[in-house]
């Protein structure tokens, strides 16, 4: 299906990274967006609180990170595309609701602006280091997707991404913006509506009185409904039955909690979104994403400069993880890289998927400002001794 | 409570028990709520309302908190979500703005939406969002074993204070008006034809409606308090209510054994949430004002 025209402001752009995410879900057809004030994400919904009322939607202002990120779900559950907006300190009120959107198939998006932590931290300047609270930060077994651009045309493109995989696999996601990539200012061109490929919500065919709201179809993935159109459904954040309603059994859990895991599996393999350069016969292979692979390009370049074999491999969504394609590098390469701005978390992915195979060398950052190249280079030359 | 001389707009199965069975999620029976509670009148009443006010009720939407109230929204056969924790207001504000022609009800208890949610709960006043929320206030935390909740009345004895509460407990109806509800009630299950025709007369008000409706819970507090079973807790709410329709909500507060004012305190008319974004963007927009289709059946 096409982009709804009357959201996309086709053109050529000067707009930095969190205006593009705004435009980005103005075009992936976001008409609600709920946000409470954050440095340094604000600039999203300033802009959507700007843009929305000559479009035909609503932002409203909560009262607090708990209220944003449940307000977008009671929209999404009217028939609304919905998101939020916030960075750290917000990020982890948010995780009691992203708990909520898994358990209960919520279709939604939740873009973090990432800075400085752990707490109030460094509120204008970049990190990376909320990577594994976007995986693990609510309570209990669930999956979601995270997707990390590096760029303000990447911040736009990624975004209408991001509510077509929400819709597809009616899960959660994460889009993993840092400061850097929030605040820097490039050109963004925003194609034609109909240039726009956006994946409609899959509403069932079926009568209420055969269907079933968790019943998942041949993909895993159950189809939705909307309040309001006589389906009388049940949602509850219990462990829930097909038919949605609470069953704490053990067996049904196990039902549950699996299929929300395994309905992503195809992200982690064939559907895998990376970025690779240089990967044949490539010694080294520099794994990063967001800002950082901004600076390890310059890094790989100099190191080819020098005759080092470094290749790439951009990370962009680093959920689910990738872990079949380095896996397959491992068995290859000398070593990964794995420069981050934090003190070593997507790394762990990149060891554990190379399961020995290969040497993983993080180069670690605590956050504030980027790495200097040279840091990064000096590891991709120790690394290919 | 079984004998109705309305005129029933829904058709009741033939072998149906009770008139407000086609409300409820029969294959959900029995219901997790012990002897003597409160909670089940007050979904009788609500039933009721929704009868007497002949709702279409595709378009009738129940949101829950946590907590014993909180279940009222899987055992109602509407469109119903049970949230987290404190949240049902601001999915309720959600689900109200996306789909303006939904009648939102809010169902929880008195912790849920006055302790960890009293927040959403005195914001969504101010807003005045077009919400109706029905609280079953049984003065504890319920379905965690009975600990003191923001409702607890002095010299109680909880699980979380043995010794007997010393904290002062919120006014609901006075917190409620000072917020900026359009309309508070206050009534006790003993009081199920007023209550019923409170609900009936919110679901006709716009804005913010607030009904607090006091309930036994025999299990935790009733007996912690030797006050009895549901019965006498019946007996002790027809003893001691005082019908006031009008009274000052600051002079509304609940003691332990003392009078309960019951009644409508406050029914007035505000500008709710739409009314006042339109004028706004009107105001500053003009033509340029798209009004709001957030829900989409297509996209
Ligand atoms: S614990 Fe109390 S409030 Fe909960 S169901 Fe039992 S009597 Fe009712």
């Amino acid at each position: 299906m096409h982009a709804d025209p009357k959201g996309v402001l086709t053109g050529v752009h000067f707009l930095d990274g969190d205006h593009a995410c705004c435009e980005g879900t103005l075009a992936a057809g976001a008409r609600f967006a709920a946000g409470y004030p954050i440095t340094p994400s604000t600039e999203v919904v300033e802009r959507f609180a700007w843009r929305i009322p000559t479009v035909g939607g609503l932002f409203i202002q909560m009262e607090d990170e708990l209220a944003a990120s449940i307000a977008i779900q009671g929209a999404v559950w009217g028939g609304a595309k919905a998101f939020t907006v916030t960075s750290g300190p917000g990020f982890s009120l948010m995780m009691e609701h992203i708990g909520y959107a898994a358990m209960t198939e919520t279709p939604c998006v939740f873009v973090n602006v990432q800075r400085g932590g752990p707490s109030t931290g460094l509120p204008t300047l970049p990190a990376q280091a909320d990577m594994m609270q976007a995986r693990w930060g609510s309570h209990g077994d669930y999956g979601i997707i995270a997707l990390c651009p590096n760029s303000p045309q990447e911040c736009f493109d990624l975004t209408i991404q991001a509510f077509n995989l929400a819709e597809e696999f009616r899960v959660p996601v994460m889009l993993m913006l840092d400061e850097c990539v929030g605040h820097m200012t490039e050109k963004v061109v925003i194609p034609e509506a109909d240039g726009i490929n956006i994946v409609p919500r899959r509403f069932t065919h079926k009568s209420p009185e055969e269907f079933r709201l968790f019943e998942p179809q041949a993909d895993g993935v159950p189809d939705m409904v909307k309040a309001g159109d006589g389906y009388r459904f049940h949602v509850t954040g219990l462990t829930h039955d097909e038919r949605g309603y609470p069953n704490m059994t053990v067996d049904t859990q196990d039902r549950m909690v699996r299929r929300m895991q395994t309905k992503l599996a195809p992200l982690a393999g064939s559907r895998a979104f990376f970025e690779a350069e240089h990967l044949e016969g490539a010694d080294v292979v520099v794994v990063s994403y967001g800002i950082t692979s901004r600076v390890a390009q310059r890094a790989i370049e100099l190191a080819r400069q020098q005759g080092v074999r470094a290749g790439k491999f951009r990370l962009i969504s680093a959920w689910p993880f990738p872990a079949a394609h380095i896996a397959e590098l491992a068995a290859r390469v000398k070593a990964f890289v794995v420069p981050e701005l934090n003190l070593g978390q997507m790394v762990n992915e990149v060891e554990r998927a190379a399961a020995g195979k290969a040497a993983v060398i993080p180069v670690t950052h605590a956050g504030g400002t980027v790495h200097n190249p040279e840091t990064i280079l000096k590891a991709i030359v120790e690394a290919a001794r | 409570m079984n004998e109705t001389t309305l005129e029933i707009p829904y058709e009741i199965p033939a072998d149906a028990h009770n008139p407000v069975e086609p409300f409820l999620r029969m294959d959900r029976m029995p219901h997790i709520w012990c002897p003597g509670c409160g909670i089940g009148t007050t979904v009788n009443c609500f039933t009721r309302a929704l009868l007497d006010s002949k709702a279409d009720l595709d378009k009738v939407a129940v949101v829950s908190g946590i907590g014993c109230t909180g279940r009222v929204a899987g055992y109602a056969r509407l469109d119903s979500f049970h949230t987290t924790h404190g949240r049902a207001i601001p999915f309720a504000t959600g689900l109200k703005l996306s789909n303006p022609e939904l009648q939102v009800v809010v169902y929880s208890g008195d912790g849920d939406l006055f302790a960890i949610g009293g927040n959403h709960f005195i914001h969504a006043a101010r807003r005045n969002m077009d919400l109706k929320v029905i609280c079953v206030n049984n003065l504890t935390y319920a379905m965690t074993g009975g600990q003191t909740a923001p409702t607890t009345p002095s010299k109680v004895i909880s699980a979380t204070n043995p010794y007997g509460v010393f904290e002062p407990s919120f006014n609901l109806v006075a917190l409620a008006e000072a917020a900026g509800a359009s309309y508070v009630a206050r009534w006790t299950t003993y009081h199920v034809k007023q209550l019923a025709r409170s609900m009936e007369e919110i679901f006709k008000k716009k804005g913010f409606c607030f009904i607090e409706v006091l309930s036994p819970c025999p299990t935790l507090y009733q007996r912690r308090n030797k006050m009895g079973d549901g019965l006498d807790t019946m007996k002790f709410y027809k003893e001691v209510s005082k019908v006031r329709h009008g009274a000052r909500t600051s002079e509304c507060e609940l003691t332990k054994s003392g009078e309960i004012v019951v009644g409508k305190f406050v029914d007035r008319e505000r500008p709710d949430y739409f009314e006042l974004l339109r004028a706004q963007m009107t105001e500053s927009l003009g033509d340029r004002y798209a009004e709001p289709e957030v829900s989409c059946s297509e996209c």
